[in-house]
């Protein structure tokens, strides 16, 4: 049977018209666009056109602004270590406590270490930012404020432009995390107050180890990685040419996609999520579901364990995945539904399906089917399922 | 994915002895939904020979989880309560060939779950000792209470003493800043209470000195220093001998060095030394020492023996 691959937030498939871009690049196109000859100048004319098909997908105003790094964890690294450099004077940053780990692992080395203060923006049971808390933390000693366009795990989408607005208000720099958002959701930077926007290949289609950050006109910048004069000086090393290529080639894909995800893409997952409620008992959606990216559904089944049922799921050919701890080799359930104070007996066990342009209608058909017993299969095990005898609203989620 | 042998995968597709096990003669219940993994294990002890003739469990958590408590009930059907009661931990990794290192706490739960329905049976109360303060290292499930006092009792100065307590770092090692954060405060209280010797705590800053890597047999010995001129050599050997020589007076003996040339040493050893059978022995103590410390091979000569 046919694999289901519903797990495109963690990474998606390289477009087979991705690669065959990319291929002449290692072959007879080999050249360092730094040098002086044909073999050079090739190169870099192909590096400057994947530029424009990202700024096209971005609607930046300049292809400039795009500065290609190693991936979306370097690229939030070095938004944020660059704005600490800039904004002299102003030390503290703010987030959200459901970024990415490339932003939250950072941010708490750099308050253990660089006497940097960091504010954690919490959320609501909808994942939806607490605004007051972020009104109030802003102030004249915010240096930066990162908080991701779309979260990863429930796809819930944040207001960024009003945040980059208030940001500024403040005199603070605004950067965000876009790793989901971009080829997901349409977007025209060329209109937006955001300063900073990190972005990666492998979640649009594109090559793994290639990313970019949006560097708008106008912002000071400082590199994380220093060398050679390459991306103007604002990331040294010869650049991945072929997973330059690539990127911009994805990028162009999912500009003639844009339409399709957000309305093919996004009714299979709405006919999967519905199909999963009414088969199921005792699950629930975590996120916002009102203002989510089209591709992603969070499912949490309670008093069952996440690796368990990703396990069982493994079994009959259909990949996706969990929060859950015992995957990522630790015991607490993940941290974005804690913060959303989803309850233990239902945090353990959610399950993230992140479709794509490639999923089809059987794939969902699949996971209906499959589902129900997976999930039964291990209530029937589970201590907690059997001490409660009446099914009926264990977990009933207060939205306020 | 962890990568899980065919009888983890084997135990958690097909468990062996899920359910509810009725009038069961005891229950035991260990870990938390809170926790990620919860496991209760009902046992039917037969009175008079005290075998264990039935076990069941029911758990909620991963699949390592699922496949070690199936695996404990196997494990100890048929056993008497004494002979089930020696089992450890490893016993049950070891049944299933083995759990990958930031699994292991699997085992350990179904260790403490027979504990905990053996002590059921008994009429006892079963303590679970778990739970103080944050979970540290979370492969093996220690928290900073088991650290603090393992180090205590021990007095323990570095992190491989603590991974050989409590395995605690021994698994993906992503702990080890946190346990290095631990051992440096509780060496510094017992520092500043008197039970251990401010040199030998626990100090970031000396801990983070580079580790030099030896080489191999084949290369002269190991220096690492730019290469010794004449004079330094010999101030060198003269200096080595010195600090040799205490040792050779207490045995009634001694040695001066007499010349140095190219990479010959020759020494006058006298006294007590000279001719008894471990002279040879003692020329080849001062040769290992000498070469020691000057870092190139050396030849020591004995020279004049004097009578
Ligand atoms: C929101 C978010 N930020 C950053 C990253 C990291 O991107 P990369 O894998 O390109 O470093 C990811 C993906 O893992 C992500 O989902
Ligand atoms: S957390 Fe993995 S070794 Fe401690």
């Amino acid at each position: 049977m046919k694999p289901v691959y519903l797990d495109n937030n963690a990474t998606t498939r390289t477009d087979p018209q991705v690669v065959e871009t990319m291929l002449p690049f290692f072959t007879e196109q080999f050249g360092n666009a730094s040098s002086m000859h044909a073999f050079g100048a090739d190169v870099g004319s192909a590096l400057a056109k994947s530029r424009k098909q990202i700024q096209a997908l971005l609607g930046s105003e300049f292809d400039h602004e795009i500065v290609f790094t190693s991936g979306g964890t370097e690229a939030d690294n070095a938004a944020i270590l660059s704005a600490l450099q800039t904004q002299i004077g102003r030390k503290e940053i703010i987030t959200s406590a459901v970024e990415h780990p490339a932003v939250l692992s950072l941010v708490a080395h750099l308050e253990k270490t660089q006497n940097i203060t960091v504010h954690i923006i919490g959320v609501d049971a909808m994942g939806r930012l607490d605004m007051e808390a972020y009104r109030k933390a802003l102030g004249p000693k915010t240096a930066i404020v990162s908080i991701m366009w779309a979260n990863n795990e429930t796809g819930t989408i944040f207001p960024v432009e009003e945040l980059a607005q208030m940001a500024h208000e403040a005199g603070a720099l605004f950067h965000t995390d876009a790793v989901q958002a971009v080829g997901k959701v349409p977007m025209n930077l060329a209109e937006s107050e955001i300063d900073m926007l990190s972005l990666s290949g492998h979640k649009l289609h594109g090559p793994k180890g290639i990313g970019a950050l949006y560097v708008r006109k106008g912002v000071r910048f400082r590199p994380l990685v220093r060398g050679g004069h390459q991306e103007r000086g604002r990331r040294a090393g010869t650049e991945n040419v072929p997973a330059i290529i690539g990127l911009g080639r994805a990028a162009e894909l999912a500009l003639e996609h844009m339409q399709d995800e957000q309305t093919r893409v996004a009714a299979m997952r709405d006919r999967l999520e519905e199909g999963l409620l009414a088969s199921i008992p005792n699950c629930f959606v975590t996120g916002d579901a009102t203002s989510r990216l089209p591709n992603t559904c969070n499912i949490a089944f309670e008093y069952i364990e996440g690796e368990a049922i990703l396990l069982l799921m493994n079994k009959e050919g259909i990949a996706a995945s969990s929060g859950s701890a015992c995957t990522s080799g630790s015991l607490e359930p993940s941290h974005v539904l804690r913060a959303m104070d989803i309850p233990y007996t239902a945090a353990h066990g959610a399950i993230r399906f992140s479709l794509s342009r490639e999923t089809t209608d059987e794939d969902v058909d699949r996971v209906l089917e499959v589902m129900p017993s997976v999930i039964a299969k291990l209530r029937e095990m589970s201590p907690f399922w059997r001490e409660r005898e009446v099914r009926e609203g264990a977990f009933n989620p207060t939205y306020a | 994915m962890w990568d899980y042998s065919d009888k983890v995968k084997e135990y958690f597709y097909n468990p062996k002895n899920s359910g509810v096990l009725e009038d069961a003669s005891g229950v035991g219940d260990v870990g938390a939904i809170s926790c990620g993994d919860a496991l209760r294990l009902m046992i039917k002890v037969d009175e008079p020979t005290q075998v264990i003739t039935e076990a069941k469990f029911q758990t909620f958590g991963c699949g390592s989880a699922i496949a070690s408590s199936s695996a404990l009930t196997e494990i100890i059907i048929g056993k008497t309560i004494d002979e089930a009661m020696s089992l450890t931990n490893q016993d049950i990794a070891d049944f299933l060939g083995g759990l990958p290192p930031e699994k292991m706490h699997c085992s350990v739960m179904g260790y403490e779950a027979l504990h905990a329905a053996v002590a059921n049976y008994r009429g006892e109360v079963w303590e679970d000792d778990h739970e103080e303060g944050a979970l540290l290292c979370k492969c093996f499930g220690i928290d900073e209470g088991m650290i603090e006092r393992t180090v205590r009792q021990n007095g323990l100065t570095s992190i491989e003493e603590i991974t050989n307590f409590t395995k605690a770092g021994g698994g993906c090692s992503t702990c080890a800043e946190g346990l290095e954060e631990v051992l440096e405060r509780v060496n510094a209280e017992m520092v500043s209470e008197g039970v251990l010797a401010a040199e030998t705590a626990f100090d970031r800053t000396r801990a983070v000195q580079p580790v030099r890597r030896k080489k191999k047999d084949l290369e002269p010995v190991a220096t690492g220093k730019a290469p010794l001129t004449t004079l330094q050599k010999i101030r060198l050997i003269e200096e080595t001998i010195e600090t040799i020589r205490p040792t050779l007076q207490r045995d009634g003996g001694d040695c001066e060095l007499v010349d140095v040339d190219g990479n010959r040493v020759m020494v006058k050893l006298t006294g007590a030394c000279v001719g008894c059978q471990l002279s040879g022995a003692t020329i080849e103590g001062v040769q290992a020492k000498l070469v020691e410390a000057v870092g190139v091979p050396l030849l020591v000569i004995p020279v004049a023996m004097v009578h």
